[in-house]
């Protein structure tokens, strides 16, 4: 059995038994004689289908129920289109419905995702660039306390932190949102590694004998050099802060402000209630119409967050 | 009666609730030690004017307070939250525990009441004159807003059970529809073999509905006196829900759709369900929910347990409830006196909410309205009949709102596994039980 197998023996066995090659390549001939029928390939690009129908069929879905009025969605199969049409004035009623409130949300978004996710970020950026390349007592004792925050999730703190805001009678009010939304330990960890990876420090040396001071070094040495990461970050954070939705849920009552993901909640609600406007249909247009600006977000970006996740994976 | 959501959220809400019950009674003395307030007191409140905040999600609110700030213009009602159901009460339950943001009005269903009552939430609206309202209200309403002689909160809609069945399919497959529980089942049999698409029912446990068919049934499975409460589910009303919904069970006649859901209102489109026994509320839902399903639908009284029998049952419904926490107390009374016993509750039914008040109830031209959605039916006679009908001695538990986020885990097992729905009823009054004691009440089996 220790005999090398010889690879273009039809009578060989699919699986060899014991060690092949002593030189392993990305893609060798072991079985020419199931070229035809490649297993492993078949197996792959099943799974990988069942993942991309897993990922596209909901978006499709939504796209294609977004077309539909409320009797339409009841009466036809959800994967294909009824036979009203009703795409565009399910966009005009999504704006126009309860005196244009989802425009109120919309903007409600917005300012979340400026200050809060932006702030996040800077201050991701900030803080990941001292930790990268100060050195400073207690550094090891962050490093620790940055990991451990990756890992308590959000949801745990909530109410503590409610309760928080609450003594400080900012419930209620859009810093509720805007400040925790600031604090990001992912990011920060993220740029810290980046920076580790994309700032050399005799650059930094090199700024600092010119004469240049800390703050004009971070600005104009640093910070370009750490572009592609901060989109990441910041997309990141864009995306969660757009998505929140258990933190908004528990320090806001007064729907004025309210983020998208509340607002369409609310109007889903209306399905449970009493005597409640239901209204599925604008729900799903509403759905639909919030997912566009991350969409575009991430092909305006694609090219920089991509480069940006890449960095600092190989050693050249 | 809805899907469960933050559970965890719930529990620490009314942990809170309750917690907070127990240290900040100071806030609200017992109904005897409030003194009274008269009519002009709240007559002089409306002249100086202020605000209102009031936390409800019924739909019909808003020009109710549109029409009462034409008519006292220095007041102003500021209407918060469309949000229902249990993010309702986590909200209320927050505020009134970190003791800011609580609402002058908030909305409370009537199972909920109990909860918010018994740990000085409310305030007794008896002095602000509400304990002569009594007459203005059907029996079952009014018994559940109040507790010996304190008011907790004034009716605002009530849900009279009917039965609601899709003609279409009843006179397509040659059923008749049926006058008793025992028909039911036959009728469910019939209408799943001529077609096995079609159930009599959907029911995947829900706990609203439940303790309304008890209810019914004639069983009183709660018993409430102060902190002393008795659960027991073992009357001979509760086994004979139990003997009859167990046949729908075992023989798989019911669709297993959770209510308030797309799959229910399609369902009760597309002739998949065949009939609903609900709250006389429901009408608003079908033209909005189900508009595909226009003429096929009808009510009929609630099938009887024995022939001949009209008692009946409440199902939903909910109170305008003044908050301990609140302020501007006279200006609250004043728009929850409007909304729900003066000129409120006829805007109110001419936008399709269903009045607790008699005096509409009784209103010809309120029990001759034709309802298109339904064929042009005079159902308000049904449903007006059913009110009256509905017995005055029902109790939900004072911690009903926990007692119903666990009705899945144990009741609910009857519909999915082995077990019986009596078995289910035991294990829900067992906890019940359990996490009463744990609270503080002396609970008795």
């Amino acid at each position: 059995m220790s005999t090398p197998v010889t690879t273009d023996s039809p009578s060989v066995p699919a699986r060899p038994a014991g060690p092949v090659r002593s030189t392993p390549r990305l893609r060798g001939p072991r079985r020419p004689h199931s070229a035809g029928r490649p297993k492993r390939s078949v197996l792959l690009t099943v799974l990988t289908s069942l993942v991309v129908l897993y990922t596209v069929v909901p978006l499709i879905w939504l796209v294609i129920n977004a077309t539909k009025t409320q009797a339409g969605l009841a009466d036809s199969s959800g994967l294909w289109f009824s036979d009203d049409f009703a795409l565009w004035s399910n966009i005009r009623d999504t704006f126009t419905y309860d005196d244009g409130v989802f425009t109120r949300w919309l903007l409600n978004t917005l300012l979340y995702v400026v200050l809060g996710a932006g702030g996040a970020t800077f201050l991701a950026v900030l803080g990941g660039y001292a930790l990268a390349k100060f050195d400073f007592p207690g550094k090891r004792g962050i490093f620790a306390v940055v990991i451990g925050a990756v890992a308590v999730p959000g949801t745990a703190l909530a109410v503590p932190t409610f309760l928080m805001f609450s003594k400080m009678g900012l419930t209620d009010t859009p810093w509720a949102v805007i400040i925790p939304s600031l604090v990001s330990p992912f990011g920060l960890y993220l740029m810290w590694v980046f920076a580790t990876e994309a700032i050399p420090t005799e650059l930094l040396e090199a700024a600092r004998i010119d004469g240049a001071g800390e703050a004009r070094t971070f600005f104009t040495v640093a910070l370009p050099l750490l572009s592609p990461g901060i989109v990441t970050v910041l997309l990141f954070t864009t995306v969660a802060t757009w998505n929140n939705y258990f933190l908004p849920l528990i320090m806001l009552k007064d729907s004025d402000w309210y983020p998208l993901t509340l607002g369409l909640s609310v109007w889903n609600s209306q399905a449970e209630t009493i005597g409640g406007d239901v209204i599925f249909n604008l729900v799903i247009t509403g759905s639909l119409l919030t997912i566009v600006p991350l969409i575009a977000a991430f092909l305006l970006l694609q090219k920089y967050w991509q480069s940006g996740l890449a960095a600092g994976s190989v050693k050249e | 009666m809805r899907r469960k959501t933050s559970r965890l959220l719930r529990g620490i809400a009314l942990l809170s609730t309750l917690a907070l019950g127990a240290t900040a009674c100071g806030g609200s003395e017992d109904g005897s030690d409030q003194k009274a307030v008269s009519a002009s007191d709240v007559q002089a409140a409306l002249k100086k004017g202020g605000t209102v905040t009031v936390w409800a999600w019924e739909p019909t609110l808003k020009s109710v307070a549109a029409d009462f700030e034409k008519k006292y213009p220095k007041v102003k009602i500021n209407l918060v939250s469309e949000r229902s159901g249990d993010k309702h009460y986590t909200a209320l339950s927050n505020a009134i525990s970190a003791e800011k943001g609580v609402p002058d009005v908030a909305q409370v269903e009537y199972f909920a009441l109990g909860q918010y009552a018994l740990t000085k939430g409310l305030t007794d609206l008896a002095p602000y004159g509400a304990d002569k309202l009594a007459s203005k209200y059907s029996p079952g309403p009014w018994n559940a807003v109040t507790e010996d002689k304190a008011v907790y909160g004034l009716p605002m809609d009530a849900g009279p059970m009917a039965l609601y069945y899709n003609k279409k399919v009843f006179d397509k497959h040659k059923v008749a529809v049926p006058t008793t529980w025992d028909e039911y089942v036959e009728a469910a049999r019939k209408l799943h073999k001529a077609d096995p698409k079609v159930y009599i029912a959907n029911d995947a446990g829900d706990a609203g509905f439940t303790t309304s068919m008890l209810w019914q049934a004639g069983s009183r499975p709660y018993q409430v006196d102060g902190t002393n409460v008795k659960v027991d589910f073992a009357d001979a009303g509760a086994k004979k829900y139990t003997a009859t919904w167990q046949k729908l069970i075992d023989e798989k006649l019911l669709a297993p759709i959770n209510g308030w859901t797309d799959d229910w209102y399609k369902g009760l489109g597309d002739g998949t369900i065949a009939t609903l026994a609900s709250g006389a509320w429901m009408p608003a839902n079908f033209v909005t929910g189900v508009p595909n399903a226009s003429g096929d639908w009808r009510a009929a009284p609630m099938p009887a347990w024995t022939k001949g029998d009209k008692a009946s049952a409440e199902n939903g419904g909910s109170s305008l409830a003044l908050p301990a926490l609140g302020k501007n107390k006279e200006l609250a009374y004043a728009f929850v006196d409007y909304a729900n016993a003066g000129d409120g509750v006829q805007a109110r039914v001419k936008q399709g909410a269903f009045p607790a008040t008699t005096a509409e109830l009784q209103d010809p031209e309120f029990q001759s309205t034709k309802f298109d959605y339904f064929g042009g039916q005079e159902a308000n006679k049904i449903f007006a009949d059913s009110a009256a009908n509905v017995a005055d001695d029902w109790s939900y538990l004072p911690f009903q709102q926990y007692a119903n986020s666990i009705f899945n885990d144990t009741v609910g097992k009857a519909y999915v596994s082995g077990t019986t729905l009596e078995q289910g009823l035991k294990a829900w009054q067992d906890a019940s039980v359990k996490y009463g004691n744990e609270q503080g009440f002396t609970v008795e089996k």
